[in-house]
């Protein structure tokens, strides 16, 4: 069968360490599908192979069919995969709303010489401008980020910052979402908020959401399917029931919260 | 909730009427300024103007796009002697020589955009430092540029002669409004394009290069268009500063000017247009008028002059001007980091939240 989004056999090393070993998944279109496991068993760095950050010693990302491994970041945003960091990664000096514009970026077309000199109110830069500062606009309602729309960046919150992060993601009209521990330093107001977000970005924007995340909570409750590893390796890839009951992972993973 | 928002207003010139007055009213006086400035102060003035154009396209490639040139002077350099050649040789109309000039210099901007794909920080300074020494050396060794002996500069005919049209400029009063006519429309541009996706792209470069990188910025393009664009204006300068001085020669764009660049947005106020123009004017000022006339400071100026020819030899009070500078430069920096523009910044907040905080 063809896959919407699959991993074939992918590894990447470090000096040595496997940080990635021989890891596979498929993702079917419209899925939230997340990838849970111990810190340092190498999520992040999956995302970072995915979205061209790292290039994987070996292994296959297919993407409708096509292998995206050696494109440029930018050439895989415009494949239509968007991104957020789990350390967040926003243009500080910029409000809100700016950070959101840039998500547009792929999406515009002005270039120097009339963005230089056609600035009359019908224009085509500022009509291109108006309308997709429009669309931001929506994103911004979306997440309720109305009240910070004009703030810098760096004068917010930890967890309004993952919101704007988010939001820039959306702004890119991705058909894949890589999430990388979007509740992280939220609390727990805001975790639920985020939750019924990402549940809506999959049911009413149709997008295909890849989820790294540590609130098991959040996970079961809105993952399609869960794949779980540790130390580089895949431990077992299921449905929520089936990963809970998978002795290695309680062990591995969720064993201590048990306790 | 549902706000009704105007979205024309994030790119509008003014938010506030009276802010449009205040602009009018500005740029209405500074079409009077050879009312009441002559000379010598006009010449200064024009060559305020000319490092306005160059600072506002540094401060385009450092302040906004946050990389780092120290060979702007061989920017300069290149649109001053191309605008010289191009009409001496070529016999081009002045219009399009200034704009072919900004062009020769982009190209080599774009060139010297190409290594900051790979070396960051000092190592791209030392790749711009050793391209501003390459095009001063290049100018003074070869019988093209004039060699050690320079350029002059044709005489300033604004009209196009293919044409019939001749329109010589010969006063400093003609020459202001020609550079203060092309000084505001490069100004009003750069504002322009940093209000767009291309502005945007680039602070994004600036704040998280991974990040913009992610989000479709395709950093080959937007980091050469940074070094094109910002080279562009150092030629656009360059090539109005050969009519300024009326002639050119190759130590008047040494690696000193290009850190006298660096320190205009530095002092204004990196990553702002505004800051640009007031670093350009005050550095420009204190160098060429304010710290000239030290000599003539009543007790003091004997005093400076007798301890600078004691301890300060060749030269003399030239070593105090630029040991001034340098004191007041450090003394900026290290008291507001974000320039004089971050000075206006914190008044301004200060007056918006006034009995409050
Ligand atoms: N750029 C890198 N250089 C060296 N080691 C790295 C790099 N990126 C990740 N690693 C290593 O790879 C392993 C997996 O890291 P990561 O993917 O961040 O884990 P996770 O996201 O699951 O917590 C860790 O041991 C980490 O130290
Ligand atoms: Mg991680």
């Amino acid at each position: 069968m063809q896959y919407y989004f699959n991993v074939e056999n992918l590894s990447i090393n470090f000096g040595g360490v496997k940080a990635v070993n021989n890891i596979s998944f498929a993702v079917e279109k419209n899925m939230i599908f997340s990838i849970i496991g111990p810190n340092g068993s190498g999520k992040t760095t999956i995302f970072n192979m995915i979205s061209g950050i790292y290039k994987p010693n070996s292994g296959k990302i297919l993407f409708e069919g096509r292998d995206i491994v050696g494109l440029r970041p930018d050439k895989i945003a415009r494949v239509g995969i968007a991104r957020t960091f789990q350390n967040i990664q926003l243009f500080g000096n910029a409000a809100v709303v700016s950070n959101l514009m840039l998500g547009r970026h792929i999406h515009m077309h002005t270039g120097v010489f009339s963005a230089a000199f056609m600035w009359g109110r019908k224009s085509a830069v500022a009509k291109e401008e108006r309308d997709h500062t429009r669309k931001v606009e929506k994103i911004i309602d979306f997440l309720e980020l109305q009240k910070f729309r004009d703030h810098l960046v760096s004068s917010l919150s930890y967890g309004k910052r993952k919101l704007v992060e988010l939001g820039r993601a959306l702004a890119l009209e991705p058909k894949i979402l890589l999430l990388d521990e979007p509740s992280a330093g939220m609390n727990t107001e805001e975790k639920e908020d985020i939750r019924i977000w990402i549940k809506d970005i999959q049911e009413e924007l149709g997008v295909t959401i890849l989820l790294i995340e540590h609130d098991m909570n959040m996970v079961m409750g809105i993952s399609d399917r869960i794949f779980v590893m540790n130390q580089g390796v895949k431990i077992i890839e299921g449905t929520a029931v089936e990963v809970q009951n998978h002795p290695e992972v309680i062990k591995a993973y969720l064993g201590d919260r048990r306790k | 909730m549902e706000m009704k928002r105007e979205y024309y207003e994030d790119i509008q010139y003014f938010k506030k009427k009276w802010v449009m007055v205040v602009a009018a009213v500005f740029i209405l006086l500074l079409f009077t300024i050879p009312i009441y400035f002559t000379g010598y102060s006009l010449f200064i003035l024009n060559l305020i103007m000319v490092y306005v154009i160059v600072a506002v396209g540094l401060n385009i490639l450092v302040g906004y796009t946050g990389q780092i040139s120290i060979g702007h002077a061989g920017f300069f350099a290149v649109g001053a002697y191309a605008m010289i050649l191009l009409m001496t040789l070529l016999h081009m109309p002045f219009i399009l020589a200034l704009v072919l000039s900004g062009f020769i210099s982009a190209f080599f901007g774009f060139l010297l955009g190409l290594p900051s794909l790979r070396v960051k920080g000092p190592y791209l300074a030392i790749v711009t430092l050793g391209f501003g020494m390459t095009i001063m050396h290049i100018i003074g060794q070869a019988n093209l540029f004039g060699g050690r002996l320079g350029l002059q500069a044709p005489p300033l005919d604004v009209g196009v002669t293919q044409l019939g049209l001749s329109w010589v400029l010969t006063t400093d009063v003609q020459k202001f409004y020609l550079i203060l006519i092309i000084t505001i429309i490069m100004v009003v541009a750069a504002r322009n394009i940093m209000k767009t996706r291309i502005g945007r792209a680039f602070v994004a470069i600036r704040d998280d290069d991974i990040a913009a990188e992610v989000n479709g910025v395709d950093l080959l393009i937007y980091k050469t268009l940074s070094f094109a664009i910002s080279a562009f204006y150092a030629g656009v300068g360059g090539g109005l500063f050969s009519f300024v001085l009326s002639f050119v020669e190759p130590f008047q764009f040494n690696v000193l000017l290009s850190i006298i660049f660096l320190v205009m947005i530095i002092v204004g106020g990196l990553g702002s247009i505004v800051g640009s123009i007031v670093g350009a004017v005050l550095i420009t000022f204190l160098q060429y008028s304010l710290l000239k006339n030290v000599r003539e400071l009543p007790v003091l100026g004997d005093w400076l002059v007798a301890i600078s020819q004691k301890w300060f030899t060749v030269i003399g009070l030239e070593n105090f001007n630029s040991m001034i500078l340098g004191i007041i430069i450090a003394l900026i920096i290290i008291f507001e980091p974000k320039g004089i523009n971050g000075i206006w910044l914190r008044f301004k907040k200060y007056c918006l939240t006034w009995p409050f905080k």
